[in-house]
Protein backbone atom coordinates (compact mmCIF):
# COMPACT_ATOMS: atom_id res chain seq x y z
CA UNK A 1 0.00 0.00 0.00
CA UNK A 2 2.88 2.20 0.20
CA UNK A 3 2.13 3.50 -3.67
CA UNK A 4 -0.61 5.46 -2.49
CA UNK A 5 0.27 8.99 -2.53
CA UNK A 6 -2.67 9.28 0.14
CA UNK A 7 -3.44 7.21 2.41
CA UNK A 8 -6.67 7.56 5.18
CA UNK A 9 -6.32 5.54 8.04
CA UNK A 10 -8.90 5.54 10.55
CA UNK A 11 -9.29 9.31 10.63
CA UNK A 12 -11.77 10.34 13.21
CA UNK A 13 -12.50 13.64 14.65
CA UNK A 14 -15.39 14.69 16.73
CA UNK A 15 -16.72 18.35 17.23
CA UNK A 16 -18.40 18.78 21.14
CA UNK A 17 -20.72 15.12 21.13
CA UNK A 18 -20.92 15.00 16.88
CA UNK A 19 -18.64 12.21 15.09
CA UNK A 20 -18.38 14.18 12.09
CA UNK A 21 -15.80 11.63 11.01
CA UNK A 22 -15.38 7.67 12.50
CA UNK A 23 -12.69 5.53 11.70
CA UNK A 24 -12.50 6.92 7.93
CA UNK A 25 -10.01 4.57 5.77
CA UNK A 26 -9.51 5.54 2.24
CA UNK A 27 -6.66 5.82 -0.16
CA UNK A 28 -5.65 7.10 -4.00
CA UNK A 29 -3.17 6.00 -5.90
CA UNK A 30 -1.52 8.44 -8.79
CA UNK A 31 -3.31 8.68 -11.31
CA UNK A 32 -6.28 7.50 -9.95
CA UNK A 33 -9.66 9.40 -9.58
CA UNK A 34 -11.65 9.02 -6.72
CA UNK A 35 -15.14 10.61 -6.33
CA UNK A 36 -16.26 11.51 -2.95
CA UNK A 37 -20.12 11.84 -2.17
CA UNK A 38 -21.90 12.41 0.80
CA UNK A 39 -25.26 14.74 1.90
CA UNK A 40 -24.50 18.00 3.21
CA UNK A 41 -23.08 17.65 6.60
CA UNK A 42 -21.69 14.12 5.95
CA UNK A 43 -18.14 15.18 6.50
CA UNK A 44 -16.80 15.55 3.05
CA UNK A 45 -15.77 18.83 3.68
CA UNK A 46 -13.94 18.44 6.84
CA UNK A 47 -12.14 15.46 5.52
CA UNK A 48 -10.36 17.35 2.99
CA UNK A 49 -9.72 19.90 5.22
CA UNK A 50 -8.38 17.33 7.70
CA UNK A 51 -5.82 16.26 4.33
CA UNK A 52 -4.89 20.01 3.99
CA UNK A 53 -3.76 19.87 7.64
CA UNK A 54 -6.30 22.42 8.10
CA UNK A 55 -8.00 20.79 10.77
CA UNK A 56 -6.86 18.57 13.31
CA UNK A 57 -8.12 14.56 13.56
CA UNK A 58 -9.24 13.44 17.62
CA UNK A 59 -7.91 9.74 15.86
CA UNK A 60 -6.15 7.96 13.14
CA UNK A 61 -3.79 9.31 10.71
CA UNK A 62 -3.57 10.62 7.23
CA UNK A 63 -0.19 10.59 4.97
CA UNK A 64 0.28 13.07 2.14
CA UNK A 65 3.15 11.84 0.01
CA UNK A 66 4.68 10.38 2.83
CA UNK A 67 4.05 13.24 5.22
CA UNK A 68 1.93 14.84 7.40
CA UNK A 69 -0.88 16.76 6.69
CA UNK A 70 0.10 20.52 6.83
CA UNK A 71 3.69 19.87 6.89
CA UNK A 72 5.57 21.78 4.34
CA UNK A 73 6.70 19.27 1.79
CA UNK A 74 2.84 17.82 2.43
CA UNK A 75 1.43 21.46 1.39
CA UNK A 76 3.92 21.41 -1.52
CA UNK A 77 2.71 18.41 -2.83
CA UNK A 78 -1.60 18.83 -2.66
CA UNK A 79 -3.34 21.27 -4.90
CA UNK A 80 -6.95 22.26 -3.53
CA UNK A 81 -9.97 23.82 -4.85
CA UNK A 82 -12.54 25.22 -2.37
CA UNK A 83 -16.08 24.76 -2.81
CA UNK A 84 -17.25 28.43 -4.20
CA UNK A 85 -13.74 29.35 -4.44
CA UNK A 86 -12.63 33.29 -4.14
CA UNK A 87 -10.18 35.45 -4.35
CA UNK A 88 -9.42 39.25 -3.48
CA UNK A 89 -11.38 41.59 -5.91
CA UNK A 90 -8.64 43.93 -6.44
CA UNK A 91 -6.39 41.91 -7.98
CA UNK A 92 -6.32 40.74 -11.66
CA UNK A 93 -5.96 36.70 -12.72
CA UNK A 94 -3.02 37.34 -13.50
CA UNK A 95 -1.69 38.68 -9.95
CA UNK A 96 -3.16 36.28 -8.09
CA UNK A 97 -1.79 33.65 -10.24
CA UNK A 98 1.87 34.61 -10.18
CA UNK A 99 1.19 35.01 -6.27
CA UNK A 100 0.05 31.34 -5.98
CA UNK A 101 3.28 30.31 -8.41
CA UNK A 102 5.86 32.19 -6.18
CA UNK A 103 4.07 30.50 -2.96
CA UNK A 104 4.31 27.36 -4.70
CA UNK A 105 7.86 27.32 -5.59
CA UNK A 106 6.59 26.83 -9.53
CA UNK A 107 7.93 29.08 -12.22
CA UNK A 108 4.63 28.79 -13.97
CA UNK A 109 3.69 30.15 -17.53
CA UNK A 110 1.03 32.19 -16.10
CA UNK A 111 -0.47 33.50 -19.17
CA UNK A 112 -0.48 29.77 -20.62
CA UNK A 113 -2.50 28.46 -17.56
CA UNK A 114 -4.74 30.72 -18.09
CA UNK A 115 -5.53 29.84 -21.41
CA UNK A 116 -5.54 26.73 -20.54
CA UNK A 117 -8.50 26.94 -18.67
CA UNK A 118 -10.37 29.41 -21.05
CA UNK A 119 -9.14 32.41 -19.46
CA UNK A 120 -7.03 34.53 -21.39
CA UNK A 121 -9.07 37.21 -21.94
CA UNK A 122 -9.81 38.10 -18.62
CA UNK A 123 -5.77 37.97 -18.00
CA UNK A 124 -5.65 41.67 -16.82
CA UNK A 125 -9.39 42.11 -15.46
CA UNK A 126 -10.21 42.52 -12.07
CA UNK A 127 -11.23 39.24 -9.94
CA UNK A 128 -14.44 41.61 -8.93
CA UNK A 129 -15.42 41.66 -12.45
CA UNK A 130 -15.21 38.01 -12.75
CA UNK A 131 -18.79 35.62 -13.32
CA UNK A 132 -18.69 32.65 -10.80
CA UNK A 133 -17.62 30.14 -13.41
CA UNK A 134 -14.67 32.20 -14.25
CA UNK A 135 -13.88 31.89 -11.00
CA UNK A 136 -14.21 28.87 -10.46
CA UNK A 137 -11.68 28.34 -13.70
CA UNK A 138 -9.13 30.92 -12.41
CA UNK A 139 -9.29 28.33 -9.07
CA UNK A 140 -8.82 25.22 -11.30
CA UNK A 141 -5.65 27.71 -12.93
CA UNK A 142 -4.20 27.28 -9.61
CA UNK A 143 -4.54 23.28 -9.01
CA UNK A 144 -2.79 23.12 -12.25
CA UNK A 145 0.42 24.81 -11.03
CA UNK A 146 3.73 22.76 -10.16
CA UNK A 147 2.42 19.67 -11.00
CA UNK A 148 0.83 18.26 -7.52
CA UNK A 149 0.72 14.87 -6.68
CA UNK A 150 -2.78 14.77 -4.66
CA UNK A 151 -5.50 16.98 -6.10
CA UNK A 152 -8.13 17.76 -3.62
CA UNK A 153 -11.57 19.23 -5.65
CA UNK A 154 -14.48 20.29 -3.39
CA UNK A 155 -17.71 20.26 -5.38
CA UNK A 156 -15.59 21.45 -8.52
CA UNK A 157 -18.27 22.13 -11.07
CA UNK A 158 -20.67 23.78 -8.96
CA UNK A 159 -21.42 27.15 -10.99
CA UNK A 160 -19.80 26.00 -14.15
CA UNK A 161 -22.46 25.37 -17.15
CA UNK A 162 -22.30 22.32 -18.92
CA UNK A 163 -19.66 23.06 -21.27
CA UNK A 164 -17.49 24.52 -18.47
CA UNK A 165 -18.05 20.79 -16.92
CA UNK A 166 -16.94 19.21 -19.54
CA UNK A 167 -14.04 21.60 -20.28
CA UNK A 168 -13.24 20.53 -16.31
CA UNK A 169 -13.31 16.89 -16.26
CA UNK A 170 -11.15 17.05 -19.33
CA UNK A 171 -8.41 18.89 -16.98
CA UNK A 172 -9.25 16.29 -14.49
CA UNK A 173 -8.41 13.58 -16.83
CA UNK A 174 -4.66 15.47 -17.65
CA UNK A 175 -4.25 15.53 -14.22
CA UNK A 176 -4.96 12.03 -13.88
CA UNK A 177 -2.89 11.08 -16.75
CA UNK A 178 0.28 13.29 -15.43
CA UNK A 179 -0.09 10.86 -12.36
CA UNK A 180 -1.84 12.98 -9.94
CA UNK A 181 -4.26 11.56 -7.58
CA UNK A 182 -7.15 13.17 -7.73
CA UNK A 183 -10.14 13.10 -4.81
CA UNK A 184 -13.42 14.98 -6.18
CA UNK A 185 -16.28 15.79 -3.89
CA UNK A 186 -19.23 16.15 -5.08
CA UNK A 187 -23.02 16.17 -5.41
CA UNK A 188 -22.77 16.16 -9.63
CA UNK A 189 -23.53 12.40 -9.50
CA UNK A 190 -23.90 12.11 -13.27
CA UNK A 191 -21.01 13.77 -14.34
CA UNK A 192 -18.60 11.67 -11.38
CA UNK A 193 -20.39 8.54 -12.96
CA UNK A 194 -18.73 9.00 -16.34
CA UNK A 195 -15.42 10.42 -15.14
CA UNK A 196 -13.52 8.97 -11.90
CA UNK A 197 -12.27 5.19 -11.49
CA UNK A 198 -13.56 4.52 -8.10
CA UNK A 199 -16.57 6.14 -5.62
CA UNK A 200 -16.19 6.03 -1.97
CA UNK A 201 -19.44 7.25 -0.06
CA UNK A 202 -19.32 9.20 3.25
CA UNK A 203 -22.45 8.74 5.36
CA UNK A 204 -22.93 10.97 8.50
CA UNK A 205 -19.07 10.69 8.54
CA UNK A 206 -18.69 6.80 7.94
CA UNK A 207 -17.20 5.48 4.82
CA UNK A 208 -20.03 3.21 3.62
CA UNK A 209 -18.82 2.38 0.28
CA UNK A 210 -15.79 2.30 -1.37
CA UNK A 211 -15.34 0.67 -4.80
CA UNK A 212 -15.63 0.94 -8.54
CA UNK A 213 -19.17 1.78 -10.19
CA UNK A 214 -19.39 -1.98 -11.49
CA UNK A 215 -18.22 -3.21 -7.74
CA UNK A 216 -20.75 -0.78 -5.81
CA UNK A 217 -23.56 -2.27 -8.21
CA UNK A 218 -22.50 -6.24 -7.41
CA UNK A 219 -22.84 -5.82 -3.78
CA UNK A 220 -26.30 -3.76 -3.62
CA UNK A 221 -27.66 -6.36 -5.96
CA UNK A 222 -30.01 -3.18 -7.27
CA UNK A 223 -32.27 -4.77 -9.60
CA UNK A 224 -32.21 -4.06 -13.28
CA UNK A 225 -35.12 -2.76 -14.92
CA UNK A 226 -36.59 -3.69 -18.43
CA UNK A 227 -38.64 -1.82 -20.61
CA UNK A 228 -40.61 -3.54 -23.15
CA UNK A 229 -42.82 -1.99 -25.35
CA UNK A 230 -45.73 -4.21 -27.00
CA UNK A 231 -47.15 -4.23 -30.15
CA UNK A 232 -50.39 -4.41 -29.16
CA UNK A 233 -51.78 -6.15 -26.02
CA UNK A 234 -49.10 -4.72 -22.84
CA UNK A 235 -51.53 -5.82 -20.26
CA UNK A 236 -50.79 -9.48 -22.08
CA UNK A 237 -47.07 -9.45 -21.77
CA UNK A 238 -47.28 -7.93 -17.76
CA UNK A 239 -49.55 -11.11 -17.26
CA UNK A 240 -47.03 -13.27 -18.60
CA UNK A 241 -43.59 -11.45 -17.75
CA UNK A 242 -44.87 -11.21 -13.93
CA UNK A 243 -44.28 -7.00 -14.89
CA UNK A 244 -46.00 -3.59 -14.31
CA UNK A 245 -47.83 -2.03 -16.66
CA UNK A 246 -46.50 1.38 -16.56
CA UNK A 247 -48.26 3.52 -19.89
CA UNK A 248 -50.52 2.27 -22.13
CA UNK A 249 -47.97 0.41 -24.39
CA UNK A 250 -45.41 -0.43 -21.87
CA UNK A 251 -44.46 -2.56 -19.54
CA UNK A 252 -41.53 -2.74 -17.01
CA UNK A 253 -39.52 -5.66 -15.25
CA UNK A 254 -37.22 -5.52 -12.43
CA UNK A 255 -34.62 -8.51 -12.40
CA UNK A 256 -31.52 -9.30 -10.49
CA UNK A 257 -28.40 -8.81 -12.44
CA UNK A 258 -28.30 -13.25 -12.43
CA UNK A 259 -31.40 -13.33 -13.68
CA UNK A 260 -31.36 -10.45 -16.65
CA UNK A 261 -30.47 -13.43 -19.39
CA UNK A 262 -33.18 -15.41 -18.70
CA UNK A 263 -35.98 -12.49 -18.62
CA UNK A 264 -34.02 -11.35 -21.87
CA UNK A 265 -34.93 -15.10 -23.51
CA UNK A 266 -38.15 -14.96 -22.14
CA UNK A 267 -39.01 -11.62 -23.97
CA UNK A 268 -37.50 -12.57 -27.13
CA UNK A 269 -39.64 -15.67 -27.06
CA UNK A 270 -42.69 -13.39 -27.78
CA UNK A 271 -41.53 -12.48 -30.77
CA UNK A 272 -43.60 -10.12 -32.58
CA UNK A 273 -45.45 -9.35 -29.81
CA UNK A 274 -42.75 -7.34 -28.79
CA UNK A 275 -41.14 -4.01 -30.53
CA UNK A 276 -38.75 -2.76 -28.40
CA UNK A 277 -36.58 -3.34 -25.31
CA UNK A 278 -34.95 -0.93 -22.91
CA UNK A 279 -31.92 -2.61 -20.50
CA UNK A 280 -31.52 0.19 -17.82
CA UNK A 281 -28.91 -0.98 -15.20
CA UNK A 282 -28.90 0.78 -11.81
CA UNK A 283 -27.31 4.16 -12.02
CA UNK A 284 -25.20 5.95 -9.31
CA UNK A 285 -27.89 8.00 -8.50
CA UNK A 286 -29.59 4.75 -7.46
CA UNK A 287 -26.82 3.21 -5.66
CA UNK A 288 -26.07 6.44 -4.01
CA UNK A 289 -29.22 5.84 -2.51
CA UNK A 290 -29.01 2.87 -1.53
CA UNK A 291 -25.88 3.14 0.17
CA UNK A 292 -26.18 7.05 1.54
CA UNK A 293 -29.71 6.27 2.79
CA UNK A 294 -29.32 2.64 4.36
CA UNK A 295 -30.79 2.68 7.82
CA UNK A 296 -27.68 2.07 10.59
CA UNK A 297 -27.65 -0.86 12.23
CA UNK B 1 11.72 33.69 2.31
CA UNK B 2 10.59 34.68 -0.87
CA UNK B 3 7.20 33.59 0.10
CA UNK B 4 6.84 36.57 2.67
CA UNK B 5 7.59 38.83 -0.34
CA UNK B 6 5.35 37.34 -2.82
CA UNK B 7 2.45 38.26 -0.21
CA UNK B 8 3.83 41.65 0.66
CA UNK B 9 4.56 42.66 -2.90
CA UNK B 10 0.59 41.57 -3.39
CA UNK B 11 -0.68 42.72 -0.24
CA UNK B 12 1.08 46.22 -1.49
CA UNK B 13 -0.77 46.43 -5.06
CA UNK B 14 -4.10 45.50 -3.02
CA UNK B 15 -3.25 48.71 -0.86
CA UNK B 16 -2.55 51.04 -3.50
CA UNK B 17 -5.62 49.80 -5.77
CA UNK B 18 -8.18 50.12 -2.99
CA UNK B 19 -6.95 53.55 -2.38
CA UNK B 20 -5.51 52.76 0.58
CA UNK B 21 -2.71 54.10 0.40
CA UNK B 22 -3.55 57.66 -0.85
CA UNK B 23 -6.30 58.00 1.38
CA UNK B 24 -3.96 57.59 4.60
CA UNK B 25 -1.24 59.87 2.96
CA UNK B 26 -4.00 62.45 2.55
CA UNK B 27 -5.28 61.65 5.79
CA UNK B 28 -1.91 62.27 7.22
CA UNK B 29 -0.74 65.43 5.16
CA UNK B 30 -4.27 67.45 6.12
CA UNK B 31 -3.93 66.60 9.39
CA UNK B 32 -0.26 67.58 9.67
CA UNK B 33 -0.84 70.86 8.02
CA UNK B 34 -3.54 71.98 9.74
CA UNK B 35 -1.96 71.45 13.13
CA UNK B 36 1.05 73.16 12.25
CA UNK B 37 -0.90 76.10 10.77
CA UNK B 38 -3.13 76.01 13.81
CA UNK B 39 -0.32 75.97 16.26
CA UNK B 40 2.12 78.28 14.80
CA UNK B 41 0.71 81.14 17.07
CA UNK B 42 2.59 80.54 20.54
CA UNK B 43 6.18 80.48 18.63
CA UNK B 44 7.01 83.95 19.77
CA UNK B 45 5.78 83.28 23.21
CA UNK B 46 8.03 80.13 23.62
CA UNK B 47 10.94 81.36 22.25
CA UNK B 48 11.83 78.30 19.79
CA UNK B 49 11.02 78.08 15.55
CA UNK B 50 7.80 76.87 14.40
CA UNK B 51 9.41 73.43 13.53
CA UNK B 52 9.54 72.42 17.05
CA UNK B 53 6.14 73.75 17.72
CA UNK B 54 4.61 71.49 14.55
CA UNK B 55 6.22 68.83 15.51
CA UNK B 56 4.64 69.33 19.34
CA UNK B 57 1.53 69.44 17.68
CA UNK B 58 2.24 66.31 15.24
CA UNK B 59 2.94 64.32 18.27
CA UNK B 60 -0.23 65.04 19.75
CA UNK B 61 -2.10 64.01 16.39
CA UNK B 62 -0.02 61.00 16.32
CA UNK B 63 -0.58 59.88 19.40
CA UNK B 64 -4.63 59.35 17.78
CA UNK B 65 -4.27 59.03 14.73
CA UNK B 66 -1.06 56.56 13.72
CA UNK B 67 -3.21 53.85 15.69
CA UNK B 68 -6.50 54.39 14.51
CA UNK B 69 -4.88 54.35 10.69
CA UNK B 70 -3.25 51.05 11.79
CA UNK B 71 -6.15 49.60 12.90
CA UNK B 72 -8.26 50.21 10.14
CA UNK B 73 -5.55 48.69 7.20
CA UNK B 74 -5.22 45.23 9.70
CA UNK B 75 -8.57 44.58 11.62
CA UNK B 76 -9.42 42.37 8.25
CA UNK B 77 -6.33 41.13 7.28
CA UNK B 78 -7.35 37.66 8.87
CA UNK B 79 -10.70 37.55 9.46
CA UNK B 80 -11.70 39.28 5.84
CA UNK B 81 -9.80 36.44 4.31
CA UNK B 82 -11.67 34.21 6.18
CA UNK B 83 -15.27 36.17 5.47
CA UNK B 84 -14.63 36.04 1.62
CA UNK B 85 -13.36 31.64 1.81
CA UNK B 86 -10.11 32.81 0.08
CA UNK B 87 -7.87 31.63 3.88
CA UNK B 88 -8.37 28.10 3.52
CA UNK B 89 -6.85 28.43 -0.51
CA UNK B 90 -4.02 30.63 0.82
CA UNK B 91 -3.00 28.45 3.66
CA UNK B 92 -2.99 24.83 1.63
CA UNK B 93 0.05 26.38 0.04
CA UNK B 94 3.16 25.87 1.67
CA UNK B 95 3.58 29.53 3.03
CA UNK B 96 3.71 29.17 6.89
CA UNK B 97 1.00 31.27 8.92
CA UNK B 98 3.92 33.32 10.32
CA UNK B 99 5.25 34.10 6.52
CA UNK B 100 2.08 35.14 5.77
CA UNK B 101 1.64 37.41 8.88
CA UNK B 102 4.75 38.96 8.31
CA UNK B 103 3.94 39.42 4.19
CA UNK B 104 0.73 41.36 5.65
CA UNK B 105 2.91 43.29 7.92
CA UNK B 106 5.61 44.13 6.01
CA UNK B 107 3.49 45.63 2.97
CA UNK B 108 0.86 47.79 5.51
CA UNK B 109 4.00 48.71 7.56
CA UNK B 110 5.82 49.93 4.76
CA UNK B 111 1.88 51.99 3.66
CA UNK B 112 1.87 53.18 6.94
CA UNK B 113 5.70 54.68 6.71
CA UNK B 114 4.90 56.57 3.31
CA UNK B 115 1.81 58.00 4.67
CA UNK B 116 3.88 58.99 8.01
CA UNK B 117 7.04 60.17 6.10
CA UNK B 118 4.86 62.23 3.44
CA UNK B 119 2.46 63.81 6.13
CA UNK B 120 4.83 64.76 8.63
CA UNK B 121 7.22 65.50 6.47
CA UNK B 122 5.42 67.75 4.20
CA UNK B 123 3.94 69.29 7.52
CA UNK B 124 7.66 70.18 8.89
CA UNK B 125 8.72 71.25 5.25
CA UNK B 126 5.81 73.96 5.56
CA UNK B 127 6.46 75.06 9.38
CA UNK B 128 10.58 74.95 8.50
CA UNK B 129 9.92 77.21 5.50
CA UNK B 130 7.66 79.47 6.76
CA UNK B 131 8.87 79.73 10.66
CA UNK B 132 12.38 78.46 10.37
CA UNK B 133 13.70 75.25 11.72
CA UNK B 134 17.21 74.18 13.68
CA UNK B 135 18.81 70.59 13.46
CA UNK B 136 17.51 69.92 17.10
CA UNK B 137 13.82 70.61 15.63
CA UNK B 138 14.49 68.53 12.24
CA UNK B 139 15.79 65.65 14.73
CA UNK B 140 12.87 65.40 16.64
CA UNK B 141 10.73 65.43 13.16
CA UNK B 142 12.71 62.43 12.49
CA UNK B 143 12.58 60.84 15.89
CA UNK B 144 8.59 61.52 15.50
CA UNK B 145 8.65 60.29 11.86
CA UNK B 146 9.98 56.82 13.26
CA UNK B 147 8.07 56.71 16.78
CA UNK B 148 4.90 57.14 14.68
CA UNK B 149 6.01 54.30 12.06
CA UNK B 150 6.87 51.71 15.26
CA UNK B 151 3.53 53.08 16.69
CA UNK B 152 1.92 52.21 13.77
CA UNK B 153 3.76 48.44 13.79
CA UNK B 154 2.44 47.94 17.28
CA UNK B 155 -1.25 48.47 15.96
CA UNK B 156 -0.82 46.49 12.78
CA UNK B 157 0.30 43.46 14.67
CA UNK B 158 -2.88 44.02 17.45
CA UNK B 159 -5.02 44.44 14.61
CA UNK B 160 -3.61 41.35 13.52
CA UNK B 161 -4.23 39.17 17.35
CA UNK B 162 -7.94 40.74 16.97
CA UNK B 163 -8.48 39.47 12.89
CA UNK B 164 -7.44 36.14 14.25
CA UNK B 165 -9.35 36.50 17.26
CA UNK B 166 -12.45 38.15 16.12
CA UNK B 167 -15.45 35.67 14.60
CA UNK B 168 -15.81 37.61 11.80
CA UNK B 169 -14.75 41.20 10.14
CA UNK B 170 -17.60 43.38 11.84
CA UNK B 171 -16.90 41.81 14.99
CA UNK B 172 -12.99 42.58 14.54
CA UNK B 173 -13.96 46.03 13.31
CA UNK B 174 -15.77 46.52 16.18
CA UNK B 175 -13.35 45.17 18.79
CA UNK B 176 -10.44 47.15 16.90
CA UNK B 177 -12.84 50.22 17.21
CA UNK B 178 -12.54 49.48 21.20
CA UNK B 179 -9.13 48.79 21.69
CA UNK B 180 -8.18 51.69 19.90
CA UNK B 181 -10.30 53.74 23.12
CA UNK B 182 -9.06 51.90 25.77
CA UNK B 183 -5.25 52.25 24.48
CA UNK B 184 -5.64 56.00 23.69
CA UNK B 185 -8.37 57.69 25.94
CA UNK B 186 -9.89 54.86 28.38
CA UNK B 187 -5.56 54.21 29.69
CA UNK B 188 -4.95 57.25 30.13
CA UNK B 189 -8.22 58.39 31.87
CA UNK B 190 -8.03 55.60 34.27
CA UNK B 191 -4.30 56.81 35.22
CA UNK B 192 -5.61 59.98 35.77
CA UNK B 193 -8.22 58.59 38.15
CA UNK B 194 -5.42 56.98 39.95
CA UNK B 195 -3.02 59.79 40.35
CA UNK B 196 -6.02 62.05 41.56
CA UNK B 197 -7.02 59.03 44.62
CA UNK B 198 -3.35 58.24 45.44
CA UNK B 199 -2.91 62.39 46.38
CA UNK B 200 1.31 62.14 45.35
CA UNK B 201 1.82 59.05 47.42
CA UNK B 202 3.47 56.24 46.70
CA UNK B 203 1.72 54.84 43.72
CA UNK B 204 2.09 58.60 41.53
CA UNK B 205 5.80 58.68 42.70
CA UNK B 206 7.30 54.87 42.02
CA UNK B 207 4.48 53.09 39.86
CA UNK B 208 2.65 55.21 37.85
CA UNK B 209 5.31 56.26 35.55
CA UNK B 210 5.56 52.77 35.00
CA UNK B 211 2.25 51.86 34.43
CA UNK B 212 1.97 55.18 31.71
CA UNK B 213 5.19 53.95 29.62
CA UNK B 214 3.84 50.09 29.50
CA UNK B 215 0.94 51.60 27.19
CA UNK B 216 2.47 52.07 23.52
CA UNK B 217 0.74 55.22 23.17
CA UNK B 218 1.85 57.04 26.26
CA UNK B 219 5.59 55.41 25.60
CA UNK B 220 5.72 56.99 22.05
CA UNK B 221 4.70 60.48 23.65
CA UNK B 222 7.00 59.87 26.31
CA UNK B 223 10.02 59.47 23.67
CA UNK B 224 9.26 62.45 21.67
CA UNK B 225 8.68 64.62 24.78
CA UNK B 226 11.93 63.66 26.95
CA UNK B 227 13.89 63.41 24.24
CA UNK B 228 13.77 67.28 23.31
CA UNK B 229 13.33 70.11 25.68
CA UNK B 230 11.82 72.21 23.66
CA UNK B 231 8.49 69.43 22.74
CA UNK B 232 8.58 69.27 26.00
CA UNK B 233 8.35 72.90 26.96
CA UNK B 234 5.77 73.15 24.18
CA UNK B 235 3.39 69.95 25.46
CA UNK B 236 3.79 70.89 29.13
CA UNK B 237 3.58 67.02 29.99
CA UNK B 238 7.46 66.64 30.80
CA UNK B 239 6.97 65.68 34.53
CA UNK B 240 5.84 61.97 34.50
CA UNK B 241 8.73 61.83 31.95
CA UNK B 242 11.40 62.78 33.79
CA UNK B 243 11.18 60.67 36.63
CA UNK B 244 11.70 57.17 33.89
CA UNK B 245 15.30 55.89 32.46
CA UNK B 246 15.52 57.37 29.38
CA UNK B 247 15.29 53.57 27.78
CA UNK B 248 12.19 52.65 29.54
CA UNK B 249 10.12 54.28 26.78
CA UNK B 250 12.27 53.32 23.63
CA UNK B 251 12.20 49.77 25.04
CA UNK B 252 8.13 49.99 25.69
CA UNK B 253 7.49 50.82 22.10
CA UNK B 254 10.20 48.89 20.46
CA UNK B 255 8.90 45.31 22.56
CA UNK B 256 5.58 45.84 21.80
CA UNK B 257 5.59 45.27 18.18
CA UNK B 258 7.42 41.80 18.77
CA UNK B 259 4.83 41.06 21.37
CA UNK B 260 2.07 42.04 19.09
CA UNK B 261 3.14 40.01 16.58
CA UNK B 262 3.81 36.94 18.59
CA UNK B 263 0.53 36.66 20.06
CA UNK B 264 -1.15 37.80 16.84
CA UNK B 265 0.50 34.61 15.47
CA UNK B 266 -0.50 32.35 17.91
CA UNK B 267 -3.89 33.05 17.64
CA UNK B 268 -3.36 32.76 13.69
CA UNK B 269 -2.25 29.15 13.92
CA UNK B 270 -5.14 28.35 15.95
CA UNK B 271 -7.51 29.91 13.36
CA UNK B 272 -9.42 27.08 11.51
CA UNK B 273 -10.65 27.92 7.95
Amino acid sequence: MTDNVLQIEQASKTRGKLRVLDAVSLSVAPGERVALLGHNGAGKSTLIKAILGLTPLSGGRISVAGTAPGSGSARAATAFLPEAVSFHPALTGREQLTLFSRLAGARADVPALLDRVGLADALDRRIGTYSKGMRQRLGLAQVLLGRPRVALLDEPTSGLDPISRQDLYDIIDELAGQGTAVLIASHALTEVEARTDRIAILRRGVLVADDTLAGLSARAGLPIRLRIRAREDAGAIAEQTGGRRVNGASVEILCSPAEKMEALRRVAAMGEAVTDIDITPPRLEDLYRHYAQEVPQ
Amino acid sequence: MIRFLAIARTEMLILKRNRWLVVATLIMVLFALALTFAGSAPTGTLGVDMLTVSVASMTTLSVYLAPLLALMISFDAIAGEADRGSLALLLSYPAGRGEVLLGKFTAQLAALAFAMVIGFGSAGAVAAWSGGAGSDSLIALARLICTSVLLGAVFLTLGYLISALAPGTTAAAGMSAGLWLIFVVLYDLGLLGAVVMDQGGAFTQSVFPWVMVANPADAFRVWNIAASDGVALSSGMAGAARALPDWAAPVSLLVWPVLGFAAARAAFRRVEP
